[in-house]
C-alpha cells in the first residue's frame, strides 16, 4: 500500500533540533573533555618515543602516522585509545535517542506533525553520525596540530591521506555504536536498561571478544594437526569469528592504513609460497585501500543493518506511551 | 447537510487476539464539539490514533477533512491538531522554542511561524511565558500550550484526549472556557474523556464508548431522554419508618433509592408535592424536599450498568 508525501520531510528539521540538543548538552561537554584529554595524553607521551625512533630510523617517511599507532608504557597509542572511547561517545549520543521521546511523553505530539516517522528516525541519527563526525574531525584536526607543534614537521600527501582515510574509518566505526545504542532505544522503554545493554555489547567486543574467538573457533571447527589445509579454514574460521566485532574490524583497518608497509600479514594467515618476490617497503595508499576494503565494507554494512533492524522495530512500535 | 469532516466505517483495532476498538460508526459534522465518553481502556485514544494514522487499524475505514488517514496521513495531520493524555514539550527548551520546532515540521517558514506563535501563545494567556523553560510550566501551562501548538498550526479540526486530566477545578474552568471560544470560531473539536461533567457542559454531541464499541450516541439532551425517559429525579430528606415503599406507590414515580439519609426518587414529572403528602401520610418527618435534573452520569451509570448486567 502507498502513502502519499515524503517520507523525508521533517528529516532535517528533526536533524537540526537534535543535533543542536547533543551539542549544547552536558554529557557531551562531559565526552569532549574526556577524549580530548586522553588523546593529547596519548599523543603528547607518544611524541616523546617517535622523537627516539625518528633519532634510531634516522629517515623515516611515515614518522607523523607513528604519532596516532605508538603506545608509550603505561598509555596505550591513540588509535587504542579511540577504538575505546568512540563507542562510549556514540552510546552517549543513542541510548535515549528514542526512548526519552516516550518517557517525555513527547512523541504522539511531535508525530502528530505532517511527518512520517521516518523522518524522525533518520534525523536523529543524522544527528548523531554529524556529532560523532563533528568530535572526531576536531580531534584528528587537533592532534595533528600537537603533532606539527611537538615535531617541529608536517606530515606529507601520503600521510595526509592515510590520516584522512584513519578519520574516515573511525567515523564509521562510531556510527556501528550509534546505530546499536539507537537500536537498544527503541526496544527498551527505560533510558537506563538501554544504556546497560549498549554497554554490555560494547564491554563483550571491548574486553571478551578475543578470549571468546578461541573458545566458539573450536566449537564450529576441529582441526587436524597433520593436514594444513584444515589447519588453514581454522584460523579463517577463527578470523570470521573475530571479525563480527567492529573492534576487531576497525582495529584491521586502522593498522593498514597507519603502517604502510603491512601488506596482510597481521590480516590473516599468509603462505610462504604467497610472499614469494615480494618486494619490502611501504605500500602506496591506494593498495592499503583495498587490502582492508573488506573491512571498511562490514563496518558499513553493520551500520546498514543495525539501522534497518532498528527501523523496522520503530515502524512497528505503538505511538502510545 | 454538509460533508461530515470526521467519518469511521467498521473501524477495528486488534491488539493479538484482543479487540481494542470494535467495528466503530460514527460521525463528527463541522464546527461540532464531539465528545468521546468511557472509562479508561474502553478504546478512546486507540480510537484517536487510527484517526491521525498514527496505528493502523485491523479494518475499517476512517475519514478525516475528505483524506484517508492510512494513505494520506501527511495531509490529515496537517489539519488535525492533536493533544495527547498528559501531553510532555522539552523541557529544557522555552515554550517559544517548543512551538517553533513543531511550526518547522508543520512546515511553516520562521516568520510565518513566529508571527503564528505569538498570536496562538496570546490567545492562550501564554506570552507571559513563552520565554521560560518549559519545564518550569504548571499543568495547566502545558495544556493551554499544546492549545497553542494546534492554534499556531492553522489546523481546523482539534483532537483532545483527556483534555482536562490531572487539571485543579480552576484549571479546567478556564481550558473549558478556552474550548469554547475554540468552537465559536468554527474549529471541529473532538474530545475524549472519563470526566461526564466535563463532556456535558461542551460537548454537542456525545458517543458512550464502552468495550470498544460505541454504546449510545447523540445530543446530550436525546441521550438524558432515552436513556431516563425523560425523567425527573427528586431529593427527599426525611425520617420515618419504610418511606421508601410509601414514597414507591405515589403513582408517576419509577425508581427509588436510598442515598444516606436520603431517597433518590425518579419520576416521570415532577411530583414533589405528591411525594411530600405520601411522606407526610405515612407518619414521616420531612426536612427538605428538591428537584433536580437528570445528568449525563446518570445516563453513564445506568447505560453501562445495563451492560454490565446483559454481560
Amino acid at each position: 500500500m502507498r502513502r502519499e508525501g515524503s517520507a523525508l520531510s521533517g528529516a532535517t528539521t528533526v536533524m537540526a533540533k537534535e543535533l543542536a540538543d547533543n551539542l549544547a548538552s552536558v554529557r557531551m561537554r562531559m565526552l569532549e573533555l574526556l577524549i580530548f584529554v586522553t588523546g593529547a595524553g596519548a599523543v603528547y607521551a607518544t611524541i616523546g618515543s617517535v622523537k627516539d625512533i625518528a633519532g634510531l630510523v634516522g629517515e623515516d617517511q611515515f614518522i607523523f602516522l607513528k604519532i596516532f599507532t605508538t603506545p608509550r608504557d603505561p598509555l596505550p597509542s591513540f588509535v587504542a585509545f579511540l577504538g575505546f572511547l568512540i563507542p562510549i561517545v556514540s552510546i552517549a549520543l543513542g541510548f535515549d535517542s528514542v526512548n526519552s521521546e516516550f518517557n517525555r511523553r513527547t512523541m504522539s505530539r511531535i508525530l502528530a506533525q505532517p511527518i512520517y516517522r521516518d523522518a524522525l528516525l533518520f534525523g536523529k541519527f543524522l544527528s548523531g553520525l554529524v556529532t560523532l563526525a563533528v568530535v572526531l574531525s576536531a580531534l584528528w584536526i587537533f592532534v595533528v596540530g600537537l603533532g606539527i607543534l611537538l615535531l617541529g614537521l608536517p606530515p606529507g600527501g601520503e600521510e595526509v591521506k592515510r590520516g584522512l582515510a584513519f578519520l574516515v574509518t573511525a567515523i564509521a566505526y562510531g556510527a556501528v555504536w550509534l546505530a546499536m545504542a539507537m537500536l537498544f532505544s527503541i526496544v527498551f522503554r527505560s533510558a537506563a536498561t538501554a544504556a546497560m545493554a549498549s554497554l554490555a555489547v560494547w564491554l563483550l567486543f571491548a574486553f571478551f571478544w578475543q578470549m571468546l574467538v578461541p573458545l566458539l573457533t573450536t566449537l564450529v571447527a576441529s582441526p587436524d594437526p597433520f593436514d594444513l589445509a584444515s589447519q588453514l579454514k581454522t584460523i579463517s574460521i577463527g578470523l570470521g569469528i573475530a571479525r563480527l566485532s567492529p573492534n576487531t574490524l576497525f582495529g584491521e583497518a586502522t593498522l593498514a592504513f597507519l603502517n604502510p608497509s603491512e601488506r596482510g600479514q597481521s590480516l590473516g594467515p599468509i603462505l610462504r609460497s604467497q610472499m614469494e618476490g615480494a618486494i619490502s617497503g611501504p605500500l602506496p595508499f591506494d593498495q592499503s585501500l583495498i587490502l582492508v576494503w573488506p573491512q571498511l565494507t562490514g563496518l558499513v554494512a553493520a551500520v546498514i543493518v543495525l539501522f534497518t533492524i532498528a527501523y523496522i522495530m520503530f515502524q512497528r512500535q505503538e505511538v502510545r506511551a | 447537510m454538509s460533508e461530515p469532516i470526521i467519518q469511521t466505517e467498521g473501524l477495528t483495532k486488534a491488539y493479538g487476539g484482543k479487540i481494542a476498538v470494535d467495528r466503530l460508526d460514527f460521525v463528527v459534522e463541522p464546527g461540532e464539539v464531539f465528545g468521546l465518553l468511557g472509562p479508561n481502556g474502553a478504546g478512546k485514544t486507540t480510537t484517536i490514533l487510527m484517526l491521525l494514522g498514527l496505528t493502523e487499524p485491523t479494518s475499517g475505514t476512517a475519514r478525516v477533512a475528505g483524506f484517508d488517514p492510512l494513505r494520506q496521513p501527511l495531509e490529515v495531520k496537517r489539519r488535525v491538531g492533536y493533544m495527547p493524555d498528559s501531553v510532555g514539550f522539552y523541557d529544557n527548551l522555552s515554550g517559544i522554542t517548543n512551538l517553533r520546532y513543531t511550526a518547522k515540521l508543520a512546515g511553516l517558514d520562521n516568520r510565518e511561524a513566529d508571527e503564528a506563535i505569538a498570536r496562538s501563545l496570546d490567545r492562550v494567556h501564554l506570552s507571559y511565558a513563552g520565554k521560560q523553560a518549559v519545564g518550569s510550566y504548571s499543568r495547566g501551562m502545558r495544556q493551554r500550550l499544546a492549545i497553542a501548538e494546534i492554534l499556531m498550526k492553522g489546523a481546523s479540526i482539534a483532537i483532545l484526549d483527556e483534555p482536562t486530566g490531572g487539571l485543579d477545578p480552576q484549571s479546567t474552568r478556564e481550558f473549558l472556557e478556552l474550548i469554547r471560544s475554540l468552537k465559536k470560531d468554527g474549529m471541529t473539536i473532538l474530545l475524549s474523556s472519563h470526566l461526564l461533567e466535563l463532556v456535558q457542559s461542551v460537548c454537542d454531541r456525545v458517543a458512550l464508548f464502552n468495550n470498544g464499541r460505541i454504546g449510545l450516541s447523540g445530543r446530550v439532551e436525546t441521550l438524558l431522554q432515552d436513556v431516563l425517559g425523560g425523567s425527573h429525579w427528586i431529593r427527599v430528606e426525611a425520617t420515618g419508618n419504610d418511606l421508601e415503599s410509601a414514597v414507591g406507590r405515589v403513582p408517576g414515580v419509577t425508581r427509588v433509592q436510598r442515598d444516606g439519609n436520603a431517597l433518590r426518587v425518579e419520576a416521570t414529572s415532577d411530583l414533589r408535592a405528591d411525594i411530600a403528602r405520601a411522606v407526610v401520610s405515612a407518619g414521616g418527618n420531612l426536612t427538605m424536599i428538591a428537584a433536580g435534573h437528570s445528568s449525563l452520569e446518570d445516563v453513564y451509570t445506568r447505560y453501562f450498568e445495563g451492560v454490565a448486567h446483559a454481560a
